[in-house]
């Protein structure tokens, strides 16, 4: 390719010819080498397709290339700059599609279909109209204009997959990088998508393409394909090149001859053995009107059919059709909604253990544990099914070797690309040697050789085993080796029959066609009724004359760094977006409304500084008159709730260590008459130490009732000089009544907006990590700052309201009335929800999982907010590092604003500092968010 | 084959709690997290004496300037109290309202005059009752000394001599006798953080779970939604277990050196039923949780009145009754309760059971609803 014909037409001047340039480039994932040292010129304007096994470095190679991956070793030019600049990555962005691997990696489930585009849309600057136009013409040619409505987490995986490609497409890049964007996608919509490229491509002849793929048929139709193997190039060419050189007919073949020796040595080609027609009354899998509806739509319509022990049955159909559905059904993930299914003849019950030990399932999306690595998780698989524990080393080995799987075995699947992890489900799902295996897509991303030796697994299960198989798959000539088919089209079954059969009955000349006729036969049905429904909108034609806009800029002038980084469009769609998920999640919005009102009305009136009906009694070895009277002024106090009077120490002894009385007073014998004789008797007080701040109000309290019984004493002895006891007037200011309620609110506030919002915030960006919509901030012109603060926005205002309600709650439902100025409040609470939200976007740029972000942010907020900031003691009666961590952490401030506007009448002149400090740590907080968060994988 | 059954469903159990325990270990942070949670913040928790007065600002203002009001300015001592600072009447609300000081006592004219005289005069203690704690337990202790140095120095005046009082009181505290608040500070933060742990391990790792559809694949495995429970009950019991025992022996007793009175192991064995119920609600509130956001939410809406209202931080007997009695239901109220007894006042299961017993029946029945609930939820 390097010295490809240098006939290559409409090049961007910058580019010097070639998308991408680049050499020695190295990339490793700790220990795993993924690219070793490769070489290579791309040409622009083409349409390039990798093809390779699972795990050769495909995806490496396509993550580097849209700078989404940090750069290691080599060097990389794309669209004429250096991938290791950070100026040219961002200049880069918008003019880079991306599409990763994975059904609807770059999606918001909770978004529907046409939230999704418009979040891209918006994102490249597209104004309203345009948008319109784009979104519509991509999703009438995908097939998704139907479902423009719906949530993009209820689609099926093959129509995640297309709406991604819509994503990808919505501007008009240089260079379109898909990977594997067709794994899960109908052959209808293949066809459909590769059209859609095809017409981009004549309308925009300069744009490069770059494609990794595992249909070899698709393969065919590219300009230029790149082999590659363990890191490195094998070959490249065009596909009739690579045909001639290897001398095969098809992509396939020559795919696999292309392979070193040792990798294809145990392929070979496969043939299906008929199954035996004494099998024809054994019936394993039977369904009867199996019908499932989610509210008005129905998934799956009536399909009923029976499949015979040993038998392989394919399940296909158009993305969405409900074959998942069908199969959840039949698993008794799900119960139906009409209609019977049976396994062994026996019903589905989903809570029987029998009929589980006997079935296999994979599921479509990944479901094995990340947390452990791929031989962890065969072991674990084993034990749960059931395999004696001096087998399942046996069987461990037996799937790693058959799956290919031993290379790998000491990764955890996260790290693995599409296709390995697909082969280690399958491993999974039939490593028990079960009875009936439901498979849902298994194949899907996997390449063809990996795919050969599955199939020759499933024959082998089939035939030899007995084992009844139900699999859905994409891949036709996987279709044919199938005993029957059932073709399914909008939860309905067209039609079920051996494949052979099928093509007679359509007049077709291979599967594939008698497949897509079937298809847009029942499709062609289906949109003539949604034609006449949608006549009084726009069509297509109209919306096409809607002239495309150049890219809107704001008008004057901001530096360069400035206009890349802080855009507001780009900021106002993250916004927008996020409050979007926000209304649709409404539990989570209500629950951080109203949830910081009932955490505040428990602490208000369940947290009392009182200390009152404390437990005790009286252990009076004297039983004096004066003893009694001693006693009883002890008895009368509101404190304290006198209880069944202490016989002896032992006792004594025992009812403190039960905890039942807090206070113990013991009058010696001889009290009354050491008193009278002036020997002073001393009286022993006990208290329960166990809580020391109980313990010292005790022991304020036991004072001021001694004092009190002394000062009686002392008027009533003549002989005495006259004494009478200061009067201490205690005057608690600003709480003249000592309730708690206008202590414990202005003190609640802060710190119920600190926990609640960074919570929120530092979860919004983590679940984006951890269910893989990241790739947008990496792969689009967001920047850091645009999305951190676009983030973060809805939850300042969430939690700026939740401040309101609670200021409303303290005056009218408690009756603390604002006694300073309402504006400073108000200001100072709304910066403090953008320094609480500031700290959750902290926490996020650390962690990568929600459990830790949740943790994380618990243990940075509660202790420090109610134990080091002057909720109970000032910042400045702590010593050491508490007292460091109260100085800068802002709810300090937020509560000496709080206690002084709700408590003292304070205003501005008196609050200036604190809330000036508070001001100058948003910047702080938000600089360190955005310093920490990544802008690539690392 | 009822035996074979047994053996296979422990099987399930112990292998699917070490797949928690290996992917906990796999993550560093949470690693990290934990070993902060049972370390530092119990150092901070117990050194950041939340509870009895400290460092407590005292300004007086003396108007008499006689040799009492000298005296009583004299008493005010570190470590409760600052060494006091002396200012004018018309400072008084400029202070307060600054938040400079705690308490501000004024010391009227002719006071000393009115005291010898017998006649009880009036003195003015300012208290900033915003600064709560300090502001309720110090008034006491500002009370007290100021009486104590009145009577002595009138009994020092008068002809009286010691025989002013005809009964002394002599303070015992038991089980704490300096009151040092690090000792209740520590377990306390302790108790927090093993209730917090617990709730989050496995309620966040269930909706992982989930969100992720291993637990819609477990659910076509045979293995039953009490299985995959107890799983997760028992290795993130043991791993906050092993933390809180570390914490205990370590850091309380050995570094902090707080004395611990009671049995080790039988607060452990209270630790073990605690966390049998907390964990549970850790499960049970991911049951009702949609997604980890609401799961954090919720968490947070359970575990600060759980803690707040435990009779950890304030006495539960001060609290209204009908607070008393719905903290019944939390398990946190027990273990506060067990642990003092155990730990400060040297109790035995003789005493614990009740708590001991409570914390069994809250935990399962928290375990049974979330049971029924589980399936329901697991696959959607």
């Amino acid at each position: 390719m390097r010295r490809s014909e240098p006939e290559t037409s409409g090049i961007s001047p910058d580019s010097g010819g070639f998308a991408v340039r680049f050499s020695g480039l190295r990339l490793s994932y700790g220990k795993t080498l993924a690219l070793n040292g490769i070489s290579l010129d791309i040409p622009a304007g083409r349409l390039v397709g990798l093809i390779g096994p699972d795990g050769v470095g495909k995806s490496s190679l396509l993550s580097l290339v849209t700078g989404v991956h940090a750069m290691q070793e080599g060097s990389l030019t794309v669209l004429g700059g250096d991938m290791r600049s950070a100026a040219h990555r961002a200049a880069l962005c918008p003019r880079i599609a991306y599409m990763p691997q994975g059904l609807g990696k770059n999606l918001y489930f909770t978004l529907t279909v046409e939230e999704n585009l418009q979040f891209f849309g918006r994102l490249f600057g597209h104004g309203p109209a345009e948008r319109r136009r784009r979104i519509d013409h991509l999703t009438k040619s995908t097939g998704l204009y139907p479902f423009l409505d719906r949530p993009a987490g209820k689609l099926s995986g093959g129509m995640k997959q297309k709406l991604g490609l819509c994503c990808s497409l919505i501007h008009d890049p240089d260079l379109l990088v898909l990977d594997e964007p067709t794994t899960g996608v109908d052959p209808l919509a293949r066809r459909q998508f590769w059209d859609l490229i095809d017409s981009i491509r004549k309308d925009q002849p300069t744009l490069s393409v770059m494609v990794a793929t595992a249909y070899m048929d698709e393969a065919q139709r590219f300009d230029w394909l790149i082999a590659m193997d363990e890191g490195k190039i094998l070959d490249t060419g065009s596909p009739k090149e690579l045909l001639d050189k290897t001398g095969s007919d098809n992509l396939d073949s020559a795919f696999i001859r292309l392979l070193p020796e040792s990798k294809r040595a145990h392929h070979r080609e496969l043939t299906v053995p008929p199954l035996p027609p004494e099998a024809d009354n054994d019936i394993s899998i039977e369904a009867e009107g199996l019908t499932r509806k989610f509210g008005s739509f129905t998934a799956v319509d009536h399909v009923s059919f029976r499949i015979r022990r040993g038998e392989i049955f394919g399940f296909l159909g158009s993305n969405g059709c409900g074959k998942t559905t069908t199969m959840r059904m039949l698993t008794g993930l799900l119960p139906a909604t009409e209609g019977t299914a049976s396994l062994f003849g026996v019903p589905i019950d989903g809570n029987s253990m029998e009929v589980r030990k006997k079935l296999g399932y994979m599921t479509q999306l990944f479901s094995l544990y990340n947390e452990l690595t791929v031989r962890q998780n065969l072991e674990l698989y084993a034990k749960l099914y059931g395999i004696p524990e001096h087998e399942v080393h046996d069987h461990v080995e037996e799937m790693l070797t058959r799956f290919d799987l031993r290379s790998s075995e000491k990764t955890v699947p996260a790290d693995l690309p599409l296709g390995i992890k697909q082969r280690l489900s399958l491993a999974a799902a039939v490593i028990h040697h079960p009875q009936i295996l439901i498979l849902d897509e298994p194949t899907s991303g996997v390449d063809p050789v990996a795919r050969d030796g599955f199939w020759e697994l499933i024959i082998e299960l089939s035939r030899r085993d007995k084992v009844t198989i139900f699999i859905t798959t994409h891949f036709m000539n996987e279709a044919e080796r199938c005993d029957r088919i059932s073709l399914m089209h909008a939860g309905r079954s067209l039609a079920c029959d051996t494949p052979a059969g099928l093509v007679e009955s359509r007049k077709a000349a291979t599967l594939e066609e008698a497949f897509i006729g079937c298809l847009e036969d029942a499709a062609a049905a289906s949109s003539a009724a949604a034609q006449k429904k949608g006549e009084n909108e726009s069509p297509e034609t109209a919306a096409e004359e809607v002239k495309p806009e150049t890219k809107p800029h704001s008008s004057f002038h901001m530096p360069a760094w400035f206009r890349e980084n802080c855009d507001f469009g780009r900021w106002y769609t993250c916004f927008w977006r996020e409050m979007l998920e926000l209304k649709r999640d409404g539990v989570r919005g209500t629950l951080a409304l109203f949830g910081a009102l009932i955490l505040m009305v428990v602490m208000g009136y369940g947290i009392t500084m009182d200390v009152e009906n404390l437990p005790m009694a009286i252990l009076d070895e004297d039983q004096s008159e004066t003893s009694l009277d001693y006693s009883w002024n002890f008895a009368a106090s509101r404190y304290f709730d006198e209880r069944k009077p202490v016989r002896q120490y032992d006792e004594l002894d025992q009812r403190m260590v039960n905890g039942e009385l807090s206070l113990v007073v013991q009058i010696p014998p001889k009290f009354g008459r050491d008193i009278q004789q002036n020997n002073v008797p001393e009286l022993a007080i006990w208290i329960d130490g166990a809580m020391p701040s109980r313990a010292s109000t005790i022991n304020g309290y036991i004072q001021a009732v001694h004092a009190q019984w002394v000062s009686e004493y002392l008027k009533k002895q003549p002989d005495l000089p006259s004494y009478e006891i200061p009067d201490l007037e205690t005057r608690y200011r600003y709480n003249p009544d000592v309730l708690s309620l206008p202590a414990m609110v202005p003190a609640v506030i802060p710190i119920l907006l600190m926990m609640i919002p960074a919570i929120l915030a530092a979860l919004s960006v983590v679940r984006e990590k951890e269910l893989g919509s990241i790739i947008n901030l990496y792969a689009t012109p967001l920047s850091r700052l645009e999305f951190l603060l676009g983030k973060q926005t809805p939850y300042i205002i969430l939690a700026f309201f939740s401040s309101i309600l609670l200021i409303l709650m303290a005056v009218f439902l408690f009756d603390v009335p604002v006694k300073g100025s309402l504006p400073l409040l108000l200001l100072s609470l709304a910066l403090y929800c953008v320094l609480s939200t500031g700290f959750g976007m902290i926490a996020s740029s650390v962690t990568k999982s929600q459990i830790a972000v949740i943790f994380l942010t618990m243990v940075a907020t509660i202790l420090p907010a109610t134990q080091l900031c002057g909720l109970i003691n000032p910042v400045s009666s702590q010593g050491g590092a508490a007292r460091v961590i109260g100085m800068f952490y802002p709810t300090t401030y937020m509560l000496l604003i709080s206690r002084g506007v709700f408590n003292k009448a304070l205003g501005f002149s008196d609050l200036m500092k604190p809330l000036l400090f508070m001001a100058a740590e948003i910047p702080v907080t938000v600089a360190i968010g955005i310093l920490l968060q990544k802008k690539q994988e690392q | 084959m009822k035996g074979a059954d047994m053996i296979q469903k422990l099987r399930n159990i112990y292998e699917l709690g070490v797949k928690e325990l290996i992917g906990l270990f796999r993550d560093p942070l949470m690693l990290a997290l934990i070993v902060y949670s049972f370390t530092f913040a119990i150092y901070v928790g117990a050194v950041s004496s939340s509870d009895s007065v400290t460092n407590a600002a005292v300004a007086v203002v003396d108007q008499d300037r006689s040799s009492i009001s000298q005296r009583i300015m004299e008493s005010f001592l570190p470590p409760q109290f600052r060494l006091p600072v002396q200012i004018e009447q018309y400072q008084i609300d400029g202070c307060m309202d600054r938040g400079e000081y705690t308490f501000i006592l004024v010391i009227p004219p002719d006071f000393q005059r009115d005291l010898l005289a017998g006649k009880g005069p009036s003195i003015q203690l300012n208290v900033d009752a915003t600064r709560m704690s300090q502001a309720f337990v110090g008034a006491g202790y500002v009370q007290q000394i100021v009486l104590k140095e009145c009577n002595t120095f009138f009994a020092a005046g008068s002809s009286a001599g010691e025989g002013i009082s005809p009964a002394n009181i002599v303070i015992r505290n038991r089980f704490n006798p300096n009151l040092e608040s690090s000792w209740f500070g520590g377990i306390n933060e302790l108790i927090n953080n093993i209730t917090m742990l617990a709730i989050i391990l496995t309620g966040a790792s269930l909706i992982r779970e989930r969100e992720r559809g291993t637990l819609e694949h477990l659910m076509v495995m045979p293995v039953t939604s009490f299985e995959t429970m107890v799983s997760k009950i028992w290795s993130m019991s043991l791993a906050v277990l092993i933390a809180s025992a570390f914490a205990l022996l370590v850091i309380i007793k050995w570094y902090l050196g707080i004395p611990v009175t009671g049995s080790f192991w039988l607060f452990m064995l209270g630790v073990t039923l605690y966390l049998f119920a907390v964990t549970s609600l850790g499960i049970f509130i991911a049951c009702f949780a949609g997604n980890m956001p609401q799961f954090g939410i919720l968490m947070i809406l359970i575990l600060i009145p759980m803690q707040m209202l435990s009779g950890g931080s304030t006495p539960q007997e001060s609290m209204p009754v009908p607070v008393q009695r719905i903290m019944q239901l939390s398990p946190t109220t027990h273990f506060v309760t067990f642990s003092q007894a155990i730990l400060f006042r040297g109790a035995g299961m003789h005493v614990v059971w009740v708590p001991f017993l409570k914390l069994f029946v809250i935990g399962a029945v928290l375990f049974i609803i979330s049971l029924k609930r589980f399936r329901k939820t697991a696959a959607s």
